[in-house]
């Protein structure tokens, strides 16, 4: 497809993601953490944390709003009928927690083709509200029979 | 952290219920029906509803996390690869091996099996020292 090459680099509007207790809580409890510092504010204090502390996969739910509007541009055009989420991958920095704002800025960092496959590959860096970096993701997707 | 080159870490086990993806979908914002409604998992073409591949990297997260004794803060990079698909009502099993201990952490390669089916490959983990 023509173009493609121009759009590698382009990012998107960031997105602000406020974080909830009640929301870590959730998310702990459905992907089966049981370190008490995801849930109860006592237990991540005397573990010497300032708040109820986000698993690292956490980052999978304040990132998505960002990477969706990158994933769903239409001078993208990813075929999604198509579509698998072939892999995944996240680096960690600064521990996120309970009322931080988590800013997302998602960009195309590369589209190729490779036999009958496509590969989009999207990046996505997340900082907190004292503009220190939390996450970077990588997030690739493969079209088939493109 | 009590790693040795070459050694395993534990085995995470997990069963995830019939429900699961559909609490996962609330917990992430990830409703896309073919996690949710078997119907439409069914007409494009798959066995039923299916796991979401977050969700079961955030189990190969886990397995790390616990190999590591506990602290979230010793995942530092997690790597995967997604294929095939999890299934709920089918245990999957993460396990993981020591590639390399050096002074600043360790490598760990997991892979995630359900069924028989590697549905997480070349997973790495680096994990703080």
């Amino acid at each position: 497809m023509a173009g493609e090459a121009s759009l590698i680099g382009k990012s998107y509007e960031p997105f602000e993601y406020e974080v909830g207790r009640e929301k870590i809580r959730e998310y702990a409890h459905v992907v089966g953490e049981t370190n008490p510092v995801h849930f109860d504010p006592h237990a991540a204090h005397e573990a010497g944390f300032r708040a109820v502390v986000a698993p690292p996969m956490f980052a999978a739910v304040y990132s998505a709003g960002a990477v969706a509007p990158a994933m769903l541009d239409p001078t993208v055009g990813m075929n999604f009928a198509m579509m698998v989420h072939g892999g995944q991958e996240f680096a960690w920095w600064e521990l996120v927690y309970a009322g931080d704002t988590i800013t997302t800025t998602a960009s195309v960092r590369d589209i190729s083709a490779r036999e009958t496959m496509k590969f989009y590959v999207f990046e996505s860096v997340s900082v907190n509200q004292d503009g220190l970096e939390v996450t970077r993701g990588t997030w690739t997707n493969i079209e088939r029979g493109g | 952290m009590n790693i040795r080159q070459g050694e395993p870490i534990p085995e995470l086990r997990v069963t995830p219920d019939r429900y699961l993806p559909h609490r996962y979908a609330g917990a992430s914002g990830d409703f896309n029906p073919i996690h949710i409604d078997p119907e439409f998992a069914k007409q494009v073409g798959l066995p039923s509803t299916i796991l979401h591949g977050l969700y079961t990297m955030g189990l190969v997260a886990r397995a790390n996390v616990a190999a590591a004794g506990g602290d979230p803060r010793a995942l530092r990079r997690l790597s995967v690869q997604f294929r095939g698909m999890g299934l709920p009502e089918k245990e999957i099993v993460v396990r993981g091996t020591v590639r390399e201990v050096s002074g600043s952490g360790a490598l760990i390669d997991t892979e995630a099996e359900q069924d028989g089916n590697r549905i997480v490959r070349n997973a790495v983990a680096e994990l703080a020292g």
